[in-house]
């Protein structure tokens, strides 16, 4: 498909590894080893294990559209609210929403078939990517994936470019952009303080009355996400949302219809990051390349000068 | 530099009709700042979570940066390959490039919505490696110093010997004096070092901008969606130096007065159809070995503005300057070097805001007011610090034979020697 792969060019490789955060670090540690010494204590060296993450089933089948989750988050992450009865008015359904910097999740209702008019709806948050794009794309880390699962936002280390926004394929992260002195990028947390800290639930999970949220470790909720496709075939068409796309995502989806009828885009398994990390990597492997680059001019400025002034001698007797 | 030529401050007004319309302006776009400071990017801009980056980040950073490649392809041509009759353009495009680099950073500020922040990437305990933005921030944050210290034998030949500070910081005249005393004995022993420096840093940053939209492959338009984005880059980079040298040439020249330095020009303009030839020829490469043909007949506006920035800002402006016709005059010079930099800075234009697709576009994308006056006062503040430091530094060279030429004692007669230094 790709003539570039083909040809041999670092890209669209599935292969590769965990992205490795030494290349820079390598040639730095010399010079910067002071005053770096107490963060690098701070990388963890291990591959991430995905299947041991934590992540979230999410069953649009089951899901009822209450939109409990919608005021759950917005309590616990103290993001303005209204009454919890106040959900429960489906006008909402009529225009579709995005999560903003105000609401991390809503609820979305789409009509999954023609035929019988039959609709559905499906609860849209950050999906947690098990490598995700807004982390390899953040140039000072702020967006990182934890080992339990979450990728969690450090707002005092960023700089607001913004560049995590045009990175995501999901179109998740959210700007603040009225507010001019803190602006945030906000997003779904995973009620990170409380899984990883706390070993609780997140608090759309705890509220949701009928099991369209499960939470446990990714592997769990796959073989959850198989039993239930396979007890109840009718009910579901066999594709976990977010198994595979774009690498897999610690949160996933189960459908009555094929997923091309919701709002979940259609994406590669290929992890965005694996576009531009192999380039990324390739040009400054151990700075040979700029290196020898740097060696190569150098040589050239040198042997065309001995040139020149061997020609400026030679004019001056 | 042992020919005819040697760089002198200009010798002219600062005001003319020009400058007086730039520098409306430039007050407008400082206002326009202010606002967005004070307001934030909400009410300033029209960007939203759809569509995170506007004209700031593809005019004002991504073009010019590209724009201000002439710094170090005319430094390689002059200074590393030697090619020493190209050393009157050195200066200027050094200029160019060292504000062009300047305002980048003054524009990126504007985007950033936290600004104050934006030093994070020097620290080591914040560095990601795998980031193409970090790598991107420090070479221009390195780069940018380099340039600086490239200008620096320029200062120095100005003020050694010279140095007249105001009353209160006069007890400093020694002291900066012997400093100078100092760069001046020093830096023309090291400053080989960092001119290959400034050549490794663009190949570095210029073409690493390519390759930040490479990771949004669902969201890019294929037409510019390549894993070569960022060779394309770099080769329309080092393509679009030399004819923005010539088109700086041709009109700081008609602004002061003086004769086009037609000779260099024509001859530094021959580069151009080869390297632009080349840009050229990979993307046409590029386009057949994707099977990408069939977009750019698809009629939407992106495939137009492909066309466009494919046939008016490369293949035309090859064509031209690949007559010698047309090489030899200003007039063509200066019609093909525009066409060269237009197609350029339309590619970034296209890459960054045409070819973005967001998956919930609630309305497209369009620059407002004062993104736009923020953009243009930009541009309008460096042509005038541009002019501001010919007039006062020794940046441009007026050959000795210019002096028995007509045209020269029609400038010296109307100049009146500017004191602002």
């Amino acid at each position: 498909m790709d003539p570039w792969f083909d040809l041999g060019l670092p890209l669209r490789k599935d292969n590769m590894s965990i992205p490795r955060r030494d290349f820079f670090k390598l040639t730095a540690l010399g010079s910067a080893t002071l005053l770096a010494g107490a963060a690098e204590a701070d990388d963890d060296p291990e591959p991430l294990d995905f299947d041991k993450a934590y992540g979230v089933l999410v069953d649009t089948v089951a899901c009822i559209g209450c939109r409990k989750c919608e005021w759950a988050c917005n309590d616990f992450n103290a993001l303005p609210t209204q009454e919890l009865a106040a959900f429960e008015d489906k006008a909402v359904f009529r225009t579709h929403r995005r999560p903003t910097s105000a609401a991390y999740t809503v609820v979305n209702e789409f009509a999954g078939d023609a035929a019988t008019g039959k609709k559905y709806t499906l609860k849209v948050q950050c999906m947690h990517c098990n490598e995700p794009a807004c982390a390899s794309s953040c140039l000072v880390g702020a967006l990182q994936k934890h080992k339990e699962g979450p990728v969690v936002y450090d707002a005092w280390k960023c700089i607001g470019c913004r560049y995590c926004m045009v990175a995501c394929p999901f179109q998740i992260p959210a700007y603040e952009y009225h507010n001019a002195l803190d602006p945030q990028v906000r997003k779904c947390t995973f009620c990170a303080s409380r899984v990883i800290d706390e070993g609780r639930k997140p608090a759309c999970v705890e509220i949701c009355p009928c099991e369209a949220l499960v939470f446990g470790t990714r592997s769990e909720l796959l073989d959850l996400a198989d039993s239930r496709i396979k007890t109840s075939p009718g009910r579901y068409v066999d594709h976990v949302y977010g198994e595979t796309e774009v690498g897999g995502t610690s949160w996933m989806y189960l459908a009555g219809v094929d997923f091309a009828a919701t709002e979940l885009p259609r994406l590669s398994e290929v992890p965005p990051s694996h576009q531009t990390e192999p380039i990324q990597h390739g040009i400054f492997k151990s700075f040979v390349p700029p290196l020898a680059l740097y060696g190569l001019l150098g040589l050239v400025m040198h042997s065309l000068r001995e040139r020149e002034s061997d020609r400026d001698g030679a004019d001056h007797e | 530099m042992s020919n005819h030529e040697t760089p002198a401050p200009v010798r002219a007004k600062f005001l003319s009709p020009g400058t007086k319309v730039l520098l409306g302006l430039m007050a407008a776009g400082l206002a326009a700042y202010a606002y967005r400071l004070i307001a934030g990017l909400g009410a300033a801009t029209n960007l939203d979570d759809q569509y995170p980056w506007g004209i700031w980040i593809a005019i004002d950073v991504a073009s010019g940066v590209a724009l201000a490649a002439g710094g170090f392809t005319t430094a390689a041509l002059a200074d590393i390959f030697h090619k020493e009759k190209y050393h009157v353009l050195v200066r200027p495009a050094l200029l160019t490039a060292m504000l062009g680099y300047t305002f980048v950073v003054i524009g990126l500020l504007a985007d950033l919505g936290r600004y104050y922040n934006v030093w994070h990437p020097m620290l080591p305990s914040m560095w990601q490696g795998n980031s193409v933005l970090f790598e991107v921030g420090m070479c221009v944050m390195i780069y940018l110093t380099v340039l600086y210290i490239e200008f620096l034998p320029i200062a120095v030949e100005r003020f050694r010997g010279r140095v007249r500070l105001p009353r209160p910081l006069s007890v400093l005249n020694g002291v900066v004096e012997s400093w100078l005393t100092v760069c001046e004995r020093y830096l023309g022993r090291f400053i080989s070092l960092f001119i290959i420096a400034g050549v490794v840093l663009s190949c570095l940053h210029q073409s690493s901008l390519g390759t930040l939209m490479l990771i949004a492959p669902s969201k890019m338009h294929p037409l510019w969606y390549t894993p070569i984005s960022p060779l394309l880059f770099l080769m329309s980079a080092i393509a679009v130096g030399f004819p923005m040298v010539i088109f700086e040439s041709i009109l700081s020249a008609r602004s002061f007065r003086l004769k086009p330095e037609l000779g260099v020009l024509s001859s530094v303009a021959r580069y151009t159809p080869v390297l632009l030839g080349a840009y050229l020829a990979v993307k046409i490469g590029d386009l057949t070995l994707r099977n990408a043909w069939s977009y750019v007949f698809e009629g939407s506006v992106a495939s137009v503005m492909f066309a466009v920035e494919l046939l008016v800002g490369v293949a035309l402006p090859v064509f031209l300057l690949a007559r010698r016709r047309v090489r030899h005059s200003v007039t063509g010079l200066f019609v093909s070097a525009s066409l060269v930099i237009f197609g350029v800075a339309l590619n970034r234009i296209n890459v960054f805001l045409v070819a973005y697709h967001p998956l919930y576009p609630g309305k497209v994308y369009f620059p407002s007011w004062i993104e736009i006056l923020v953009t243009t006062g930009l541009i309008s503040a460096l042509v005038l610090i541009y002019r501001l430091i010919v007039l006062n530094f020794p940046v441009i060279s007026v050959s000795r034979s210019d002096n028995t030429d007509a045209t020269v004692p029609v400038a010296t007669g109307q100049a009146t020697l500017d004191k602002v230094g």
